[in-house]
């Protein structure tokens, strides 16, 4: 698993590249196209989950508790007698839902707090930056698990709780980016020529700043899928009985040795998922930071 | 060498804001609960009376500022208040599961290390090779697996089917302990590998390609001798700047990791207070644990400094 520093690590790295961007034919992108092919197959299914799911996946069935993959039932039934592939197809609903929707505030907040803080500087930029270093000072799942605790079970606390720890990171990248970008000849042209403040950074730096961000964004999806997975795991996400990766895993800890499966097979959908984001994670900073691969 | 050593006090001495920065944000977490805290603590217990006794021991009856105040004025005497469960001081709790999260941590330390050097080294060797190719895989799926079922699929094989470590606890005898934090610790390892070969790898490249790595060839060195005097101490440097700072995530997977192999380390502890509401508990677990990192951190500059040379002259050199 990689740690939101290292990533963080990484995207700096990658903005030491020139900042021309020529777009390289998106389909020429090997691991751009895998990506989309793997992550576009899981979105199908979570879509189609009504469709496609042979069974109810809440529908306790305690006669058929326990069964062995096959039959009707090709992945078997947990200890409710629930069908574990329907289980998994409506998880997918859950996880990616909610690991998609949590990037979004703070993507947006963290870029925005970034971007003033790097245009402005000053004391703006000194506490945001001082904020930011505060928050670094707790891992993320302690903070994760400790906001969703205080603000109660439930989908909201998870996005609130995400949302309030992962900004700092897209501030981080973005001020570095605006910090390079405002020095710029283009930038200091513009503002002589008499534009605003918001009409410049909304014209001119947000569009050339945001690419390390949306990179940094496919990343933290995966993050976030982790931590969504992980508190169904720790029994502090969604609650039961809705179907979701980690608390499948979770039920099916308890009979590892009867039946490997149950806690195995969620685990490898969830790595083919971040297999799947970071491939395409890897394509968009190969197409928006060229320079970047020696 | 103890010139190099100067920036200490300003260092700590830029550490200080975070430090209060974090005790505002532990002590702001009792405020996020929605409504009154004492209530929404106590759940369905709370009687108008528990409540109130709640209400005074949390101090929720005087004003914001003051409350901070006497909380920072107790954290420094060490008082990290009661719990809220059995009445227990917390610091008391906090000291006796400190030490086994702390073995749990080195311990995976040093297995990622174990881990890491050998599969960097091979990596670098013939970049984009095969072998590369291979460690390039591995770093992939550790990133893209959760820790905690990492460490299940652990339990399965090793415990379950090859019956050779056990599949949880911490064991009773001081002999026992690294016997049963094998497993968590190599779990640890695996999900924090990835990163460390990435950093390690991109760094004895550069280290390979190197002039001096070319003079050590050129007067015979090789083999071994080379790889460990010549490439790997240098190489080692930004990793071990990339460790540090990836030590907080480390902790923070090791919560989830007491929880998959039952250790009594501070993960469980602070989980075991999340399930009973203890929120002194949780609030000074989150603390340490933040303060922790802060000291890692702080560490880990000295630590850089005294083994990079170049530290003093230039950063151009290094880029």
């Amino acid at each position: 698993m990689s740690t939101p520093t290292a990533l963080l690590l990484r995207a700096q790295e990658k903005r030491r590249s020139t900042r021309t961007r020529s777009l390289k034919a998106w389909y020429r992108n090997p691991s751009l196209i895998a990506g989309l092919i793997v992550v576009g197959a899981l979105v199908l299914m979570a879509v189609l989950a009504p469709v496609i799911a042979p069974f109810d996946p809440v529908k306790q069935d305690l006669q058929n508790s326990l069964l062995a993959p096959g039959g009707a039932h090709w992945l078997g039934t947990d200890k409710y007698g629930r069908d574990v592939l329907s289980r998994l197809i409506w998880g997918a609903q859950v996880d990616l839902r909610i690991g998609f929707m949590a990037v979004l505030i703070p993507f947006v907040s963290g870029s925005v707090i970034g971007a003033l803080a790097g245009y402005f500087g000053g004391w703006f930029d000194s506490i945001v930056m001082q904020i930011v270093d505060i928050f670094f000072a707790f891992p993320f799942y302690v903070m994760v698990i400790v906001l969703v605790f205080v603000l109660g079970a439930g989908e909201v606390s998870i996005y609130l709780a995400i949302s309030a720890i992962s900004w700092v990171a897209y501030a981080k990248i973005v001020r570095g980016e605006v910090l390079v970008v405002k020095k710029q000849d283009y930038i200091v042209a513009a503002r002589l020529g008499g534009m605003s403040h918001g009409r410049v950074i909304a014209r001119h730096i947000g569009p050339n700043v945001m690419s390390q961000a949306i990179i940094y964004a496919m990343s933290d999806i995966v993050l976030d899928i982790m931590a969504i997975v992980t508190l169904g795991y720790l029994g502090l996400g969604v609650a039961p009985p809705t179907a979701e990766w980690g608390s499948m895993i979770l039920d099916g800890q308890e009979f590892i040795t009867t039946q490997w499966q149950q806690a195995t097979i969620p685990g490898l959908v969830i790595v083919v998922t971040s297999l799947g984001l970071s491939w395409i994670g890897d394509g968009l900073s190969d197409l928006l930071s060229p320079e970047r691969r020696k | 060498m103890l010139h190099r050593l100067s920036f200490i006090p300003g260092r700590l001495l830029r550490a200080v804001p975070v430090v209060l920065g974090v005790t505002i944000v532990v002590f702001l977490m009792v405020h996020l609960l929605p409504g009154d805290p004492a209530v929404a603590i106590l759940g369905d217990k709370g009687t108008p009376q528990r409540i109130a006794a709640l209400r005074e021991q949390l101090g929720l009856n005087q004003p914001l500022w003051l409350q901070y105040f006497s909380f920072l004025g107790r954290l420094l005497h060490g008082d990290l208040g009661n719990s809220l469960v059995n009445q227990r001081p917390v610091s008391e709790v906090l000291f006796q599961a400190m030490p086994v999260t702390l073995a749990l941590l080195l311990f995976a330390l040093v297995m990622a290390m174990l881990i890491s050097i050998p599969l960097a080294g091979i990596a670098a060797t013939r970049p984009n090779g095969a072998r590369d190719l291979g460690v390039r895989i591995f770093t992939l799926l550790g990133q893209g697996m959760p820790q905690f079922w990492v460490g299940i699929m652990l339990i399965l094989l090793v415990s379950v089917n090859l019956r050779l470590f056990p599949v949880g606890g911490y064991g009773l005898a001081d002999s026992d302990h690294l016997y049963y934090l094998f497993l968590p610790a190599l779990t640890l390892a695996i999900s924090m590998s990835p990163t460390i070969i990435r950093s390690l790898r991109a760094s004895t490249i550069a280290s390979l390609g190197s002039d001096y790595v070319a003079t050590a060839r050129s007067k015979g060195s090789g083999g071994s001798g080379l790889f460990i005097h010549h490439v790997l101490r240098n190489a080692a440097i930004p990793t071990i700047s990339v460790i540090g700072v990836n030590l907080g995530y480390l902790v923070g997977g090791s919560i989830v990791i007491e929880r998959v192999f039952a250790i009594p380390g501070l993960g469980s502890l602070m989980l075991t207070a999340i399930f009973a509401r203890d929120f002194t508990t949780i609030q000074s677990v989150a603390l340490f644990i933040a303060l922790f990192v802060i000291v890692v951190g702080i560490l880990t500059d000295v630590i850089y400094t005294l083994l990079d040379p170049r530290v003093n002259f230039s950063s151009k050199e290094r880029a």
